[in-house]
């Protein structure tokens, strides 16, 4: 009997790390697997030649039954030109069921160039995956700013779906396999790059990486007025050990940078603790940190929406607040 | 040089209503142009303040109405537009709506050296039309691009912002581009542009016209379909609003997450 196959895109890091959202994904594919037949958790992986086997334990533990290994040297810094043309004949040979690909900025590079010349769909940012009935991945996504839930069906196979990192959790007890290793043949010769990377610029520590892996955010709306409002939720960041963020509505009127914005144009954030400061909480923002643990509102108008989808709030003016909040955690601090 | 702009409309409004498909209803509602294809507007005629002879097409799918967002993009400094209008394009997902411009782009405009998109669209906000056009039309794409380097008629310099930094990507025409904000000031229409709009006569294009079947469009060329629509639900159902900052205080430590603990 044919096998079921989920087959998962392994991303690496620039670091050569796998990127987290990979484990994430492993792990609703073993929660779907169950409702399927005879089904199979595979990867696919395009590494430079010799990383492998520093790659092999993290798969054994979680659950993986095969990895389609990719070497080459072109491999080395991720090119829609090399990758899609590499991965979409070996999705062809498997036919998997289901593709699914973390929502990084690679995987929604990547996934939308491999499903239309698959002819096949594509369900993008998906917040959750189940099987229905009749056995079809039912990917459920939101839409009009997170107005509107819309879960969607592929009529075509692989179905395809991609989430982004911390919508799932990863897996929290090992699950041992004898992870199956297929080592393909990769021949890039025939591609001509029309794309040369000139250079590359990486990420200054204080920008988005540290919004994806900070437990606490402390964002800052249209309400915090100027730069130096954005400087008392800096020393309140610092003092509670949390990033500062923004809404669009700082943003838009230059009080921050937009590389730290929040939300529908901006990026999507799951801390412990989020802390919003006079941001009136349009739902273009609600979307981008509804994932938080905890989310408190500061906000002058007891009336702004932010209030409705908080834990805790407070009605007062942030510039009153914020400085009492920060004094309080410092004489915390030096209390114990 | 010829750059093919592909804007979208979208609903300028909360209030979302849905036909009886589970398609989004489109006809009574406002729209406006999707604020990421009014940048991939910007890019090209910040492409054409560098380059010479630079030719820019708008191009849309969408209802007849349509054609006043190719005259406002004619008045900012766009030389042409195109509409795909047909009722069988209706309900279209990325998969048919990508398969219908790039075949309008291959019947009539396959000349083009550069095609710009925006990242997103803020209703659907797949992602995913710029690259499948780029699929369909078997040339290199680059997506999340934030600004021109250089420019010259064979290749355009970008700077790409990824999950882990900036890279400065030389791409050879003939390409795709899927654009960021961009930073200038929107340009404005001047009186010129906007007599050049109303006068400009907009190139509209039916199923037959660029050679499509109705297996190949809308609804019925669209592999994957909404089998259900509800409302977002609210996460946070036991709001408590704080009287005073120590109460605050109180419950953030109470959250456990303080590294002072």
């Amino acid at each position: 009997m044919n096998k079921n196959i989920i087959l998962i895109y392994a991303e690496i890091t620039p670091d050569f790390y796998i990127h987290t959202v990979v484990f994430e994904l492993i792990q609703k594919a073993i929660e779907l697997s169950k409702s399927l037949e005879n089904p199979s958790i595979e990867l696919i992986m395009l590494t430079p030649q010799g990383l492998i086997n520093g790659y092999k334990e993290g798969f054994e533990n979680n659950g993986v039954d095969k990895v389609y290994v990719l070497e080459n040297e072109k491999f080395r810094h991720y090119s829609t030109e090399y990758y899609s043309k590499t991965i979409i004949p070996i999705i062809e040979e498997i036919q998997p069921e289901i593709f699914l690909l973390g929502a990084t900025n690679q995987g929604r590079d990547l996934a939308p160039r491999i499903s239309s010349s698959l002819h096949t769909g594509l369900t993008a940012d998906c917040i959750e995956l189940q099987i229905n009935e009749k056995g079809l991945l039912a990917a459920t996504r939101p839409t009009f700013g997170g107005q509107l839930m819309a879960t969607i069906i592929c009529k075509n196979k692989p179905q395809m779906a991609t989430v982004r990192p911390k919508v799932f959790k990863p897996l929290e007890n090992i699950i041992k396999k004898e992870t199956q290793y297929i080592y393909k043949e990769v021949n890039l010769s025939s591609i001509n790059p029309q794309i040369e990377l000139i250079d590359i610029i990486k990420k200054a520590q204080t920008t988005i990486n540290d919004l994806d892996s900070s437990d606490i955010i402390v964002a800052g709306g249209k309400g915090m007025k100027s730069k130096e409002g954005f400087e008392l939720l800096k020393d309140f960041a610092n003092a509670i050990g949390g990033t500062v963020a923004a809404s669009r509505g700082a943003v838009d009127i230059g009080i921050a940078p937009q590389e730290i914005q929040i939300g529908q144009t901006g990026k999507t954030v799951s801390p412990k603790l989020y802390i919003a400061c006079g941001i009136s909480g349009a739902i273009q923002h609600i979307v981008g940190m509804n994932n938080s643990d905890k989310i408190i509102a500061i906000n002058s108008d007891s009336n702004a929406p932010i209030f409705e989808n908080c834990d805790y709030g407070i009605v007062g003016d942030a510039f009153d607040i914020i400085p009492k909040l920060t004094n309080l955690l410092k004489q915390k601090k030096y209390k114990f | 040089m010829k750059i093919l702009v592909c804007i979208k409309q979208v609903p300028d409004t909360t209030d979302i209503k849905w036909t009886e498909h589970n398609t989004i209803q489109r006809e009574g509602v406002e729209s406006i142009i999707n604020p990421f294809d009014v940048y991939a507007l910007e890019f090209a005629l910040n492409i054409k303040k560098q380059c010479n002879n630079v030719h820019i097409i708008a191009i849309t799918m969408g209802p007849p109405q349509a054609d006043e967002m190719l005259r406002k993009a004619i008045a900012i400094g766009c030389d042409d537009g195109i509409l795909l209008s047909d009722k069988k394009f209706a309900g279209a997902d990325t998969y048919a709506t990508s398969k219908t411009i790039s075949q309008a782009i291959k019947k009539f405009s396959p000349d083009f050296d550069l095609i710009i998109c925006g990242q997103f669209a803020v209703d659907g906000d797949t992602a995913q039309t710029g690259p499948s056009i780029a699929s369909k039309l078997d040339i290199p794409q680059v997506t999340y691009v934030k600004s021109i380097e250089n420019c010259d008629e064979e290749s355009i310099t970008v700077k790409k912002e990824s999950d882990y930094g900036i890279e400065i990507l030389k791409i050879k025409f003939p390409a795709l581009v899927c654009v960021l904000q961009q930073d200038n000031e929107p340009t404005r229409p001047l009186i010129n542009g906007i007599i050049k709009a109303q006068k400009a006569s907009i190139k509209t294009l039916n199923m037959s016209d660029i050679e499509l079947n109705s297996d190949d469009v809308g609804i019925k060329g669209s592999p994957t379909y909404v089998s259900k629509a509800f409302r977002a639900p609210n996460k946070r159902s036991e709001k408590f609003i704080c009287t005073n900052c120590n109460e605050l205080f109180e419950k953030i430590c109470q959250c456990g997450v303080l590294n002072n603990e």
